[in-house]
């Protein structure tokens, strides 16, 4: 059984290890059994994942300041408060990430730890989104698919673009592999819905809550964008999931020859 | 609350909101509806047409400047004070509801302290007999842009809890937020007077529906008798 207990003051990148597996029903007596001990252990479920690059590596088109309150305060708030949550009522304990945002959001009627858990998820899938020195175009077999499903590179960027300055509220913006249809999509969801449950497989997110962009943009959604897909997208992660969502969904016929 | 987030707010988000909404509408029949009723008839019951975002907004805007003054906070007092003793049990209750709800609104939105005067309305029932849920001040948070206009309450004190209302000065701490607004920056003045006004818009709602239920049974009462046919008529005609 993966180890339960973290030191929450430990440098932010130790990870706990997760059993993804349920955890049969023993471990809770087992649980119970330190529960006499408690006082001297802190448990926590979830740790805080950092970003791949520092906090200063996204300059300037993502201050360090706007990274420091993005991930050091509201992310690893929404960490603390899902913790919070399963320290209340572990009985959704012991599921990742993904199926724990798929569960709790309960076709619609989410349960009360879904905006925290798919918070921490969205901004887990928002950091590695980004790269420093990222922009450019998409390569091989990303850029295939993204001119088949929208005809070109610039019509898929100014979809993008056009959902994100159209969408209304908090949210996010979406470029996602549809499994249903096996085409990508550009999806914009609000507050804090996520592909995934809908089945389907995400391939890049723009937060457009405006404490994302707030501190270097004010209220210039439009550049904020444009600089996204300029200069911070990281088509590397796309790729890499990507190839990940292809062993789920097929794409198409393969090229068989004609004899 | 700084100059900067003043000339944001104002002079960019909530200028943005009025444009675009004139935009929108401009040779519409919505064209020479007061603001109000644009609101209510583009909430469309929950299906929004497009120009409710920015009616709404701009309307949340203006009763959210209205709510504040420099030198505010403090507390109520009077009939406004009475009232809210009365249905939260004590002002700190009162804030503590408040402040709650604010904080927990997610995503974007605003919180309110409404005037529920209205009973349910519902036209093929019997109606639900009047109960203390009527006549009394709510807490309530809505998302976005809506606003209690489109529940027929009357508000009568909003925060803005959208992100770009404390960003700039509180960054991601809306607790502080909402502190300070509640102990520096409401005006009670603003809100008594919005209490009275709704007080006696309820009071007149309330006589025109007893007026025209009167003269409903009046109607009704007059064509029962031409409505009476005696069986004797038929067998003479033959």
């Amino acid at each position: 059984m993966g180890s339960v207990t973290c030191n929450p003051l430990a440098p932010p990148s130790t990870r706990l290890l997760l059993n993804p597996l349920k955890i049969p029903k023993f471990c809770h007596s087992r649980r119970q059994l330190h529960g006499s001990q408690r006082a001297s252990k802190i448990i926590a479920y979830y740790g805080l994942k950092t970003p791949p690059y520092k906090l200063d590596a996204l300059e300037p088109y993502m201050s360090k300041r706007t990274l420091e309150v993005h991930w050091g305060e509201l992310h690893r708030g929404y960490v603390e408060g899902l913790n919070k949550h399963l320290a209340k009522d572990d009985v959704l304990y012991g599921y990742t990430l993904d199926e724990l945002v798929k569960v709790s959001y309960n076709s619609g009627n989410p349960l009360p730890v879904f905006n925290n858990a798919v918070q921490v998820w969205n901004h887990d899938f928002f950091w590695e989104s980004m790269q420093p020195g990222g922009g450019d175009i998409p390569k091989y077999g990303v850029l295939e698919q993204i001119e088949k499903d929208f005809g070109s590179f610039t019509n898929f960027k100014e979809k993008f673009i056009e959902a994100a300055l159209t969408l209304f509220g908090s949210g996010y913006v979406w470029l996602v592999l549809k499994r249903e249809e096996r085409r990508l999509a550009v999806v914009k969801t609000s507050n804090a819905i996520n592909p995934l449950v809908w089945n389907d497989i995400p391939i890049i997110s723009l937060d457009m809550w405006e404490h994302a962009y707030y501190l270097d943009y004010k209220n210039d959604k439009g550049t904020y964008t444009n600089v996204f897909m300029n200069h911070l997208v990281s088509w590397n992660a796309a790729m890499s999931r990507m190839a990940r969502a292809e062993a789920f969904v097929n794409l198409g016929e393969p090229k068989i020859p004609i004899a | 609350m700084s100059k900067d987030t003043l000339e944001y707010h104002w002079g960019k988000h909530h200028r943005a909101y009025v444009e675009n909404l004139n935009k929108q509408i401009v040779g519409t029949e919505l064209d020479g509806m007061s603001l109000e009723d644009v609101i209510i008839v583009s909430y469309n019951k929950g299906n929004m047409l497009p120009p409710f975002n920015n009616a709404a907004q701009a309307w949340n805007h203006e009763f959210f400047w209205e709510s504040m003054k420099p030198g505010g906070g403090g507390k109520p007092s009077g009939e406004l004070l009475e009232l809210i003793e009365r249905d939260f049990g004590s002002f700190d209750r009162f804030l503590e509801e408040f402040k709650s709800a604010a904080a927990t609104q997610f995503g974007s939105g605003w919180a309110w302290l409404a005037y529920k005067a209205n009973r349910l309305n519902v036209d093929n029932a019997v109606n639900p007999f009047p109960s203390e849920k009527d006549k009394k001040l709510v807490v309530v948070k809505s998302p976005n842009a809506v606003n209690p206009l489109v529940w027929d309450y009357s508000p009568l004190l909003t925060i803005d809890v959208w992100e770009h209302a404390y960003f700039l000065d509180f960054e991601n701490r809306r607790p502080n937020y909402i502190s300070v607004f509640m102990d520096k920056l409401v005006s009670w003045e603003v809100v008594s007077k919005r209490l009275e006004i709704a007080k006696a818009r309820a009071t007149k709602r309330e006589m025109e529906e007893e007026r025209r239920k009167k003269e409903e049974e009046e109607e009704n009462s007059e064509d029962e008798a031409v409505e009476v046919y005696v069986d004797g008529d038929e067998s003479e005609s033959e």
